[in-house]
């Protein structure tokens, strides 16, 4: 669609813009960042917090610049007297009716609020104190996430996430004036609703009042634990966002470093859930492969498409959204959980530790994976597979209590067994990862020859369109394979659980026809995971996406049945995919839970 | 020149609606619109915007469906009279939405019934059906529904009462769009008070020259007004636009009036040596019709208070200066009485109010200050001491 040009002053610049553009990002354009609270480049226009209000000329009133789209001839002032009146009034209105404890606070330091009270330098204001003890309860119930209504500024940047990005819509605006809050459905606590801990809206909420459970003291206690021999695995999206949280760029590749810290923070063992990524994809393939088989050779009715189970965010929101589908969720679990229970058999067997002694850390993109090591499900060891889970955050807050001065540092490498991954491994961080990695073995596997795409790199599957769709014609392929001879393979690709969404009601409806479906719950991926780095915005997880396949081309090895560790855990341990020991420590099924 | 007090029989006289309708529509759309701007008819909801242009902003959009939608919701504290037009004579507020209806292109119309006034909805049915018939033998095709309010004042508001009538929260939506570009479903709607379709109506039937001749400049025409308060009178009257505040309270007063709250609680208040001098309009002080008296029993701070308790649970709470401020100047007039406060924070608070007034997303919390700041300014002592 061809755009208008609209022409515009901008603090008596002149600027010609497209038809549609609001005055923030006009402004943008200019150089001039004007505050924004409930606006956020993810979600839907709220204009509610209205801190982005400019001053029109010839207009009455301010308009909220993020809802108001240029107009010819619109002349504006971004810090006029008036508006600065207007905003420093605001912010203190917003802390008059905030438990201001910044310096007890998760968000210290990194609290859009408070970044604007001191830009605003709101000392001593005069408003009265609205906040009484009674709003300063918080809602620990879940294990992923907290929720402090005395810390909510009522932006609805929650509640937009979770309905427009995630379809989810566990929090909802209720009440109205000054009784108006975020709640969820009845105002049971968060552990008991349709919420999928993704996580997403912490991501958003520019203060404390959503922040994921943190376990830093809980992980601190065992690493300083003489008793306690503590691993920790760390997810393929941590290593290109880590480096965020000590102020570089997005995307950057801090895997070494990041090792290097997780053994100066005292780790006992620093090893990879890349390790079991690709051991996922060695079960995953081979259950695909199978209820191929059983589909169209022994013409059984065999749950197709499959869908995959790496994201826990997804499985919840599949348990209370789609509970029909259950059975055609690949019965694999997620790499951390598969990386759980083999450290507390076949590796505390190798190291010779009792499974008792062992507390098994994660650093995760994720918040779901919180509540997913809680499951009673995840116990295939005999014991909780997982101990703690951490988000990428919170390590970086670790590294940052420990003092290590993260950029300097050295790269070191993984420690074996558990360690060696594959660049396959890697791209699970990004949406349409685990499919591409999925293909890479599975085509080659059935015909004896790589995918067809240069350089081994499934472009199709890449990328961040909402919903993607690709097809891989099967041919030539070995004879124990024959029944695949010319199929076509048809696959899908969803990230964010909106997407999801209209993916599954394709698939209910019955338009659409795929052998194998991607789903994770997060937009982008896991490189966009509720545990990231804040900010988040397309653009970030872009850079970050760019780095997981540069991480993957930099890989000696780069498809999963190459993985040495993976052929070795095979032969002395796992016996075959599928087999009987992976089934008792590897696969799980899920149980359907209620909308409310 | 003032007018004097004049009572018109606009509103409540009984017509021949499908002869109006008849003849209406053998004209075009816009020689109708060109009447109704040219009879200086503003909306009678409290904004005040020309009916007439509104009518063509609707008109002039493309869209394969638009929507009538006659606002009565009556949430205004002290506002009566919209009740009453439907009580007396609904057919007249129909044949406004069809004649809207014709005019803008639309084929589909609904009175937003404010939740208070569902005893209505029976004989409100039996009159759309007869209308419907009406319509049938004039062959106009539009339907007329009704849609039953959430009971929340904020819901009067032309975009939260859209909001609510699509099934979500009554909270306003930001502007632009403006209703007649994006709506009710997003379609071009043509939001209107029930008077201002009467109105409307009216002018179908008699051409602009009459109602124009009514008022004054900026006020044309008649108005009907809720006169509640330290009355010995209270009711519902039709008078013609252009009064002084000292002529009315001459006509409705007890004899002690002190203070008029002009337009509801969220109008002004004007007190009595500005009565002579404040003219019922457009041009001094407009109002939706509601008309409160207060005598010298009454205390200020307490009329007030009751104001901003009223606010402070009525915002619809999503923006920051309403929902906030209304609290803080609640608790700020409370602290200032307390001797919490000393009495210049009254003026932290009227700089805040200044704030509301031009930050709000809507109307709710644009007119907060009118009270406030017309209170305090008058009646300063009496919310200190
Ligand atoms: C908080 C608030 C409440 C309102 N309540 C009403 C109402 O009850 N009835 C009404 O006609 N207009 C009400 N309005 C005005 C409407 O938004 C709108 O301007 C009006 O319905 C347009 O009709 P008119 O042009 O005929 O006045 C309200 C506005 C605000 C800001
Ligand atoms: S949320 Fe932000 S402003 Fe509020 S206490 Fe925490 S750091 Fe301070
Ligand atoms: S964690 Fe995800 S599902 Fe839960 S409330 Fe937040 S956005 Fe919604
Ligand atoms: S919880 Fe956070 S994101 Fe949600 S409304 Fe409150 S401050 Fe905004
Ligand atoms: S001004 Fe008040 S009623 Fe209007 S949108 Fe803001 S909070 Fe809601
Ligand atoms: S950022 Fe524009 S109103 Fe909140």
């Amino acid at each position: 669609m061809s755009k208008y040009k609209v022409n515009l002053k901008i603090n008596n610049i002149a600027i010609s813009v497209d038809e549609g553009t609001t005055i923030l990002d006009a402004a943008r354009q200019l150089n001039f960042k004007i505050p924004t609270l409930c606006h956020h480049d993810d979600l839907c226009v709220a204009g509610n917090c209205r801190v982005c209000v400019v001053e029109q000329k010839g207009a009455r009133l301010l308009p909220a610049s993020c809802a108001t789209p240029v107009s010819e001839g619109m002349e504006i002032q971004t810090n006029s007297l008036k508006v600065r009146q207007a905003r420093k009034h605001i912010v203190e209105l917003l802390l008059s009716e905030h438990n201001a404890d910044c310096t007890k606070c998760f968000k210290n330091g990194s609290c859009e609020l408070q970044e604007m009270s001191n830009d605003y330098r709101i000392g001593d204001h005069v408003f009265l104190d609205l906040v009484s003890e009674k709003d300063k309860v918080r809602d620990i119930s879940s294990p992923s996430i907290e929720k402090d209504d005395s810390k909510c500024i009522r932006c609805q940047r929650c509640v937009r996430t979770c309905d427009n990005l995630q379809a989810v819509s566990a929090l909802a605006v209720t009440h109205k004036g000054n009784k108006m809050r975020i709640s969820t459905f009845l105002d049971k606590p968060m552990n008991d609703v349709v919420c999928t801990n993704c996580g997403q809206c912490i991501n958003r909420c520019p203060t404390a009042a959503l922040t994921e459970r943190n376990y830093i003291d809980e992980v601190f206690d065992a690493i300083y634990d003489p008793n306690k021999f503590v691993v920790v695995q760390t997810a393929p999206a941590t290593r290109v966002a880590i480096g965020e949280e000590f102020g570089m760029e997005p995307g950057s590749r801090v895997t070494g470093k990041m090792v290097t810290a997780l053994r100066r923070l005292g780790f006992d063992k620093v090893l990879d859930t890349d390790f079991t990524a690709d051991l996922t994809i060695m079960e995953e393939g081979t259950e695909l492969l199978t209820r191929l088989k059983e589909a169209l050779v022994d013409g059984k009715d065999v749950a197709l498409p499959m869908l995959t189970s790496c994201s826990p965010g997804w499985i919840k929101f599949q348990e209370h959204l789609y509970p029909e589908y259950l059975d055609n969720l690949s019965t694999c679990k997620s790499p951390q959980q598969m990386f759980g229970p083999l450290a507390k058999t076949y590796y505390a067997e190798k190291i010779n530790k009792s499974p008792a002694d062992m507390v098994v850390v994660s650093i995760m993109p994720c918040t779901a994976k919180k509540f997913e090591a809680e499951r009673p499900e995840m116990r295939g060891s005999g014991y909780k597979d997982v101990d703690f889970v951490l988000t990428t955050r919170e390590l970086g807050r670790m590294i940052h209590q420990a003092g290590i001065d993260f950029e300097k540092l050295e790269d070191e490498r993984y420690d074996s067994i558990l360690g060696e991954s594959t660049g396959a491994a890697v791209i699970f961080g990004a949406t349409g990862g685990v499919m591409e990695a999925a293909l890479r073995t599975a085509y080659e596997l059935v015909t004896g020859r790589e995918v067809p795409f240069t350089n081994l790199n499934i472009k199709p599957v890449r990328g961040m369109e909402g919903v993607k769709e690709a097809s891989v014609k099967i041919k030539d392929v070995k004879p124990e394979w024959s029944f695949l001879e010319g199929v076509e393979l048809n696959v899908a690709i969803a990230h964010g659980l909106s997407n999801a969404k209209i993916l599954m009601d394709k698939v209910k409806s019955g338009e659409a026809n795929y052998h194998f479906i991607e789903v994770m719950a997060c937009p982008s991926g896991c490189i966009g995971g509720g545990g990231q780095p804040i900010p988040t915005n397309m653009e970030i997880r872009k850079k970050r996406a760019a780095g997981i396949y540069d991480e993957d081309e930099a890989m000696v090895i780069r498809k999963s049945h190459d993985n040495p560790e993976v052929a070795e855990i095979y032969k002395s341990f796992l016996h075959e995919p599928l087999g009987h020991k992976s089934h008792d420590l590897l696969h799980t099924h899920y149980t359907p839970r209620k909308r409310h | 020149m003032e007018k004097q007090i004049k009572k018109v029989d606009l509103i409540f006289g009984k017509v021949d609606y499908a002869d109006i309708l008849a003849k209406s529509l053998k004209r075009t759309r816009d020689e109708i619109i060109l009447d109704v701007i040219d009879s200086g008819l503003r909306g009678r909801g409290g904004a005040g915007f020309p009916t007439g242009l509104k009518w063509k902003f609707a008109k002039n959009e493309e869209a394969d469906q638009k929507y009538v939608i006659c606002n009565a919701d009556e949430g205004e504290p002290g506002t009566f009279k919209d009740r009453e037009i439907l009580t007396q004579v609904p057919e007249k507020v129909l044949a406004g939405m069809a004649l809207c209806g014709y005019c803008i292109g639309a084929s589909e119309g609904y009175i937003y019934l404010r939740g208070e006034y569902n005893f209505l909805l029976p004989s409100l049915y039996k009159q759309i059906d007869a209308f419907h018939k009406k319509l049938k033998e004039l062959k106009f095709d539009f339907n007329i529904k009704i849609c039953s309010g959430s009971g929340a004042y904020v819901c009067g508001e032309e975009t939260a009462l859209m909001e609510s009538m699509e099934g979500r929260r009554g909270e306003p939506r930001n502007k632009p769009p403006f209703p007649t570009q994006q709506g009710y479903l997003g379609k071009p709607t043509s939001v209107n008070n029930v008077e201002t379709l009467v109105f409307a109506l009216m002018i179908g039937q008699e051409g602009p020259t009459k109602f124009k001749e009514l008022g004054t400049f900026d006020s044309r025409g008649s108005k009907v007004f809720s006169v509640s308060g330290d009355t010995p009178t209270p009711g519902i009257y039709e008078l013609e636009l252009g009064m002084t505040l000292e002529q009315f309270v001459n006509e409705f007063g007890d004899g002690d009036t002190k203070a008029v709250q002009v337009g509801g609680a969220s109008g002004f208040c004007v007190a009595r040596k500005d009565f002579k001098s404040t003219l019922i309009g457009f041009e001094g002080i407009p109002t939706g019709g509601s008309m409160m008296l207060f005598n010298s029993s009454r205390s200020m701070f307490n009329i007030l208070n009751d104001y901003l308790e009223f606010f402070e649970e009525e915002s619809c709470g999503q923006c920051t200066p309403c929902r906030v401020g209304c609290q803080q100047l609640l608790k700020g007039i409370e602290a200032v009485k307390k001797g919490v406060k000393p009495p210049p924070y009254l003026e932290e608070l009227q700089k805040l109010s200044d704030t509301m007034r031009i930050a709000s997303k809507c109307g709710l919390g644009q007119s907060v200050p009118n009270p406030f700041n017309s209170i305090i300014k008058n009646f300063r002592e009496e919310i200190i001491y």
